[in-house]
């Protein structure tokens, strides 16, 4: 279990002040100045160091993502943009450090907006969270107040300026570069890659877009030092991350953990164990909607890092662990996130805006017993037609699930025809 | 999702409006307004008493300097944005599987049964309009009404009921854990023992 004194954040669960003041009596805004007086390369060197991995879902390491910008002409804007739209289902950890530790995401703002070159960044909130954009607002006019923000920001000689920008109600829109489209006043419709945004981003400038959670980390990992952070959790997925536990445990929960807890500690140490005992555990979705579940045989042993979730064809995604204990129609709860993936597709590419809805369709019929036997095999291969198909992930995170499900509980679904 | 306008005559920011409509278009950079699209259709809908009428979406777009149909793709993208009215009250009840593995199905027939409406439908005394929504990011309090910008939270069917009839009755009601929980803290039951 992570040692009190390694937490990040400690004031997750609100029960203290998220006002400047109080951020500051937890050590944030503390040596600000002095970590930009050492220089960019010393920021990118020690969060490379650190080993953090994107805390979004795909986990692609954050510091090699920011030496992925050109060399500054010094005329060309940079931009940094803070993915706050947090959607996916099982999925709601940025949420607390919106509310209760905004001032820990505009101190890695700060510092990582540095170390990529850029004056100015914006934060990509979702417009469900109306409450928390407010908290964000708040926070950040308390920071140009304090002259933490702007001109010559925390007095570190560098100009930083940062914005709320609230979205709308689209699950797309955490895709980057469906962002950076919504951000610039468009449908959330996702850009080819390449060119990455690192290149051509946010007004066809230089950008780097990262999860709430990977910024901000980002102060304490200064703090206390690279060799600090990856000291905990595994090799190659080091710190501490936070988990979200929902479904049917007995106390469902947010916390904060090592990378490589086992998946059985987390719900029991901290969710208050499945309901109805361990046993009575059906299968687990460990990162998200968008990763293939997982049967109880292998929750038994599992570690929660993207490494060893990887190895059993899953995924840890964004840590949005969903608990489904044996009362649970499997069926009817993937079809539901089928539901989900129909409702959100952009429709662009062709394969996701028709598979969705009939994937969906599909998974109903089979999970209402009407189904026949080459139906299985024919939704198992609309998945592959689906997957890799698309410009952007949504079309693999709407096959994964039912993969999934068809790996582990193809009998189920047999039963029923 | 098919999405159809509804017009309304003219429409026309409030002075108070105005003021937050030019720090507004001040985020972002030069000829780069357009990407106030989104802040500045909320604006209006909350103007408008929760929804964003076919002339507020052609006034906006213009006034950006944008094609009128650039303002009708963004509007009926972006699930936010309601294209006719909907009650004082708009329950957006979380649909999604973590809800729904909590509940969320029982909430939503209790709800259509005391309220006597279909999903996107508004009762008659103007009072409440219901949608079943896509996960709204509060996973680990489910299952989450989200009541205009609020959140309710850890409901039962007869939590949901009591603020229904709270609401109605004109109530104040308290947003959050409607158990009390802290935040996303665990809810305290002794030593975690099991059912």
């Amino acid at each position: 279990m992570l040692k009190n004194s390694d937490r990040i954040f400690t004031n997750l669960y609100g029960t203290k002040d998220w006002r400047l003041k109080g951020a500051e009596k937890r050590g944030d805004w503390e040596k600000t100045a002095g970590f930009i007086k050492k220089g960019q390369e010393w920021i990118i060197n020690e969060v490379i160091a650190s080993g953090l991995r994107g805390r979004g879902g795909a986990g692609f390491p954050t510091g090699r993502k920011w030496t992925f910008m050109p060399k500054d002409d010094g005329v060309t804007p940079r931009y940094l943009i803070i993915n706050a739209d947090e959607s996916e289902p099982g999925t709601c950890k940025d949420r607390d450090i919106l509310r209760n530790e905004p001032h820990k995401l505009i101190e890695g703002a700060l510092l990582s907006g540095f170390a990529i070159g850029s004056h100015t960044g914006y934060i990509y909130i979702r417009g469900e969270f109306y409450r928390e954009a407010e908290i964000l607002e708040t926070a950040i006019a308390e920071a140009y107040e304090a002259k933490l923000l702007g001109k010559n920001a925390a007095g570190s000689g560098w100009d930083f300026d940062l914005y709320v920008h609230r979205g709308a109600g689209a699950y797309i829109c955490g895709e980057e570069t469906a962002l950076l489209e919504s951000l610039e006043g468009r449908k959330g419709m996702p850009r080819l890659k390449p060119p990455f945004p690192a290149v051509i981003g946010l007004y066809g400038c230089p950008t780097i877009v990262n999860n709430v959670e990977s910024i901000a980390v980002v102060p304490t990992i200064l703090r206390r030092g690279a060799a600090w952070f990856a000291g905990i959790g595994t090799p190659d997925n080091t710190g501490t991350k936070i988990f979200c536990i929902s479904g049917h445990v007995n106390t469902p929960c947010n916390v904060e953990e090592a990378m490589g807890i086992p998946l059985k500690e987390l719900i029991e140490k901290h969710a208050g164990g499945v309901r109805g005992g361990w046993n009575n555990l059906l299968a687990v979705i460990p990162g998200g909607s968008s990763v293939p579940l997982i049967p109880k045989e292998i929750c038994d042993t599992v570690l929660m890092d993207f490494t060893s979730l990887a190895n059993v064809k899953s995924g840890l995604g964004t840590a949005g662990v969903i608990v489904m204990d044996k009362s649970t129609d499997i069926i009817r709860a993937i079809a539901r996130l089928s539901k989900f993936y129909m409702h959100e597709s952009c429709g662009q590419c062709t394969p996701c805006r028709e598979g969705t809805g009939w994937m969906w369709r599909m998974l109903m019929r089979l999970a209402e017993g009407k189904g026949v036997s080459e139906d299985i095999d024919k939704l198992l291969d609309v998945t592959y037609e689906v997957e890799g198909h698309t410009i952007c992930a949504l079309g693999d995170a709407a096959a994964w699930p039912i993969q999934g499900l068809i790996r582990h509980f193809r009998p189920e679904i047999e039963r029923r025809l | 999702m098919k999405k159809s306008v509804t017009h309304y005559e003219t429409f026309e920011f409030s002075e108070k409006n105005k003021k937050k409509l030019t720090d507004i278009l001040t985020r972002y950079p030069e000829g780069r307004q357009a990407s106030a699209i989104l802040p500045l259709f909320e604006l209006a809908q909350r103007q408008c008493g929760g929804w964003l009428p076919g002339s507020a979406i052609e006034k906006i777009t213009q006034m950006l300097g944008l094609p009128v149909i650039r303002g009708y793709e963004v509007a009926t993208f972006y699930t936010m944005f309601n294209l006719k009215p909907v009650g004082k009250y708009h329950l957006q009840v979380c649909g999604t599987t973590p809800c729904m593995l909590r509940g969320s199905e029982d909430l939503k027939a209790a709800c259509q049964k005391k309220l006597s409406i279909g999903l996107g439908e508004t009762t008659k005394d103007g009072l409440f309009t219901l949608s079943e929504v896509e996960c709204i990011g509060a996973c680990v309090n489910a299952p989450v009404v989200q009541i205009n910008d609020d959140f309710y939270e850890d409901l039962t069917k007869e939590s949901f009921i009591k603020l229904l009839d709270d609401l109605k009755e004109g109530k104040k009601v308290k947003a959050g854990s409607v158990i009390g929980r802290q935040g996303s803290a665990p809810e305290k039951k002794g030593d975690h023992a099991q059912e």
